[in-house]
């Protein structure tokens, strides 16, 4: 850090990153992360033919504003081309970025192959927008990073809900009266501005990457806007400062590449443990679910053979017979009520016994007091929901067990009141009613149903 | 055009400009014939992310084999292109993120770190990444092999077994494309899995996106995996037909291609550019062409079919209401009166009535007055409009107050059988629910 250089490279790229955190985490959401690869690449004819017009007119071909200039003005131009192959045909969003992307770069390499004939001015170095020189930034660059970061930061600002409003439902922007094509240009705009000023600074592909990676990431942590925003704007910002640090401590490596890395590193640590949508989060959240699940499968099983404790005898399948709380159920009957197998059945025992819900000894369950309420609680609100299905949906008495099955797991508890006061009008409530159809093991009951 | 190909042909270059073309056709035809299903399944910018994904590739067969063996280079390379696609659909479905973002993930960061290995290698290694992007397709019939007594450039030989390869693939598996393309689930319960037809094709794609862009260079690989497909895709809604129309398209591009390459700089006092970039420039204009006046989707097609459409509607109204003004035995509205009420500009209906005046419907310039042709024209379509009205009120039980637009928007669609039926079904009345008459039938 001690190097002037090193530490004007710091500064310019954590500028960058952080604009660019910003500008990409609307391109993301508006799913045109790519938007930026199409722009870089179409800004390359704009580059050769501002470097030749230049010289031809005998200037200096190699004036930076005036390529930034060529730069913006075919980017702007490859923007009009993808709004309109995406608004005008019938070819979607990805194909337009191809067309525009390929063409242009290949109107690009045509005319730098021409301006490389030229004898007046000095052509090397416009490769420099494509490959970058991230190590050799000069003030220079960074003053213009600088200028284009405040203002993509003010115009962001200044239409952060009209872009919010644009990201999420296009539709919707527009229906409010927003003049949504402006909007979308205006991003578009804020994409060119940031992706020109960082282009020629840190080369194509860096400059993609910035534009995509840190907003992905961000996306993992937070399912809201301004907080995304703001994450992905410290991940671009630390990102590059890192990447540039390491680069400049190993000399060898490339500093552009070198923040690739550290961003993409962060993207897989975010895809992994992002608290909002990462990997291992939704893992976790839906193994809490399948656990409640069991658990709720295993109380209401467990009522069901108290209430009918031999079925064999089918005079106990008669309404209205009284469960015996303390009728020990085998394990045995109870692999039998659903397709679970063994181990995920005492599973759920087991964490049923933790909570106190029921005792197991000896391949024999039993439910204590609180098991026995929470378990008639449950079967209440299945066997409510299956009397809702027959008295107003018309549901065949045989089919409402798997709907209900279904939807009992997530009946929250204004729902279950909703439902009584239904039933309390038929006059069909019951404490716990009695099943409405046949109770059988799960693969029987519903073919029992529909035999005559 | 005859003496910019005399002066093609004076220019002919021995058998080098050949090659060059053959060359050129060669890989726009074999990475166009699977464009058509990237530019279907919504993957067009996978050709861009392979080509500079497969650096790592490159350089890992460097360091694995220790040479510049091609054949290494070329498997590494393919590998690496598989990855891009592989780690592309997994980084989208574990972990959610849309799919361009995805694919900007994956081939930045192999790109990257394809960078990385080479600077690490660059002590013994002249690797350059620039020709990597550009490609050298103008070096390629230099770099020969003999066959058979015959010297042909390498690139060729290569490029061929691509396309006879990609051909064999789509036709072989075009039935499994298709459906795998259009509805993936139709294509599993069939009994083909559309998870191996797409890893089947991203083979392909790797492998004609590394044997184009190691002789040609990715720009013309990227732009012929989009844009003759799209083009075609412009042209056509038969599958068949629209690969059939992207090779014809790529070929094109990549020849007249050529032509540009030597000719157009030469109008600036240039000698000639590298040929690559002109094909991309070319197949983006036949797309063009091709999105602007293809026969259905066309724009300028649709948008002079949809003008046609809104000048009939225009004069349709037209003589209606002078049709109505008339049975009314009200003043008859002139052009201010009009505009007024089809809130049309006056422009529009100047040039309406004077069209209606050219097929001798109306008469008269300032006042407008219909002919008999033009009342027969208007009868028609009054009587559409007013028995609509009654068919609204008799079938459906509208209120009357809310039948008017449905009619006025169907009056211009309803021919005699339509009338006729309508008439049947409402008991031929005499008046619609307004209370206004229901004009006769034209007599033939």
């Amino acid at each position: 850090m001690r190097d002037y250089n090193t530490r004007v490279v710091v500064l310019g790229v954590a500028m960058l990153g952080g604009s660019s955190g910003l500008v990409g985490s609307f391109t993301l959401l508006r799913r045109r992360a790519l938007m930026g690869d199409a722009l870089s690449h179409a800004s390359l004819p704009g580059i050769a033919l501002a470097f030749m017009l230049a010289t031809t007119l005998g200037y200096d071909g190699k004036y930076l504003p005036l390529l930034l200039a060529g730069a913006t003005f075919s980017g702007l131009l490859g923007v009009g081309c993808i709004l309109w192959i995406r608004n005008k045909t019938r070819l979607k969003e990805d194909t337009a970025l191809g067309i525009v992307l390929s063409v242009f770069f290949g109107a690009g390499v045509a005319l730098l192959g021409m301006v490389q004939q030229m004898k007046t001015g000095n052509a090397a170095g416009l490769e420099g927008f494509i490959y970058g020189k991230t190590a050799s930034m000069s003030a220079m660059d960074v003053r213009l990073i600088f200028y284009a970061s405040l203002i993509a930061i003010a115009l962001s600002f200044a239409n952060f809900k009209e872009l919010k409003l644009l990201c999420f439902d296009e539709g919707f922007a527009g229906s409010r009266g927003y003049p949504v094509v402006l909007l979308d240009v205006l991003l578009m705009s804020l994409v060119v501005l940031v992706a020109m000023v960082g282009l020629q600074a840190v080369g194509l592909i860096l400059m993609i990457a910035l534009l995509v990676i840190p907003a992905a990431a961000a996306r993992f942590w937070t399912d809201t806007l301004w907080k995304m925003t703001a994450y992905s704007v410290i991940l671009g910002t630390v990102g590059c400062v890192i990447g540039a640090m390491v680069s400049a401590v190993f000399p060898n490596l490339p500093s552009g590449a070198m923040i690739v890395l550290v961003c993409s590193f962060f993207f897989f640590l975010s895809m992994f443990f992002g608290t909002a949508r990462g990997v291992v989060a939704r893992f976790l959240r839906r193994r809490r679910l399948n656990r409640r699940i069991d658990r709720q499968h295993l109380m209401r099983a467990m009522y069901e053979q108290i209430e009918h404790p031999d079925r064999s005898d089918t005079s106990a399948l008669k309404p209205g017979s009284e469960p015996v709380r303390k009728t020990k159920v085998s394990i045995d009957e109870l692999l039998l009520v659903r397709s679970w197998n063994w181990k995920r059945l005492m599973a759920a025992i087991r964490s049923a016994e933790v909570d106190e819900l029921m005792q197991y000894r000896h391949g024999h369950a039993q439910l204590t007091h609180a098991g026995f309420i929470e378990a008639a609680r449950l079967t209440r609100q299945h066997r409510l929901w299956e009397m809702y299905l027959i008295t107003y949906a018309d549901v065949a008495p045989a089919l409402v067990d798997r709907d209900a099955d279904n939807i009992e797991h997530v009946l929250e508890p204004h729902v279950i009141d909703r439902l009584e006061d239904l039933l309390e009008e038929q006059e069909l409530l019951f404490p716990v009613p009695t099943s409405p159809h046949e109770l059988g093991d799960g693969l029987t009951s519903s073919e029992e149903g529909i035999l005559p | 055009m005859i003496f910019l190909l005399g002066d093609w042909i004076s220019d002919w270059d021995g058998s080098i400009n050949g090659w060059i073309v053959v060359i050129g056709c060669l890989c726009a035809a074999s990475a166009s014939l699977l464009g058509n299903f990237l530019v279907l399944r919504r993957m067009s910018m996978l050709g861009d992310a392979i080509t500079h994904a497969v650096l790592p590739g490159i350089a890992a067969a460097f360091f694995i084999s220790g040479t510049r063996n091609s054949m290494a280079m070329f498997v590494g390379a393919v590998i690496v292109g598989l990855l891009t696609a592989v780690f592309t659909e997994w980084i989208r479905s574990v972990g959610k993120v849309d799919e361009g973002a995805s694919m900007g993930v994956v081939f930045t960061s192999l790109f990257a770190l394809g960078l990385v290995m080479l600077v690490a290698a660059a002590d013994h290694v002249d690797l350059d990444p620039k020709c990597v992007l550009y490609g050298a397709i103008d070096l390629t019939p230099l770099d020969t092999v003999w066959v058979r007594g015959l010297e042909i450039p390498r690139a060729a030989i290569v490029l061929s077994i691509v396309l006879v390869l990609n051909l064999a693939f789509v036709i072989l598996f075009f039935k499994e494309l298709k459906i795998s393309s259009f509805d993936p689930a139709l294509a599993t319960t069939m009994g083909f899995s559309a998870k191996a037809m797409h890893y089947l094709l991203m083979v392909l794609v790797s492998i004609t996106a590394v044997a184009s862009f190691e002789s040609v260079g990715s720009i013309l690989v990227v732009a012929m995996f989009v844009v003759p497909a799209a083009a075609a895709y412009m042209l056509t809604d038969r599958l068949a037909v629209m690969i059939f129309f992207s090779v014809i398209i790529a070929v094109a591009s990549a020849s007249l291609g050529h032509i540009a390459a030597l000719e157009v700089p030469t109008w600036f006092g240039f000698r000639s550019t590298t040929t690559a970039g002109p094909m991309a420039v070319v197949s983006g204009l036949l797309f063009l062409l091709a999105a602007l006046f293809g026969p259905r989707y066309g724009v300028v097609v649709k948008w002079v079919r949809r003008q046609s459409l809104s000048w009939r509607i225009l004069c349709d109204d037209i003589v209606a209401i002078l049709y109505r003004a008339e049975e009314r035995d009200t003043a008859m509205p002139g052009l201010a009166g009009l505009a007024d009420e089809l809130f049309a500009s006056s422009l529009s209906i100047r040039s309406a009535l004077l069209m209606l005046r050219r097929k001798g419907e109306i008469e008269g310039s300032d006042q407008p007055k219909l002919t008999p042709r033009g009342i027969d024209r208007a009868r028609e379509l009054v009587r559409s409009h007013r028995l609509w009205e009654q068919y609204l009120v008799v079938e459906t039980g509208a209120e009357t107050n809310r039948i008017h637009s449905h009619a006025e928007r169907w009056e211009h669609f309803t021919d005699r059988p339509l009338r006729d039926e309508l008439d049947r079904v409402t008991e031929a009345p005499d008046i619609d629910p307004h209370g206004s008459p229901i004009p006769p039938e034209n007599k033939l």
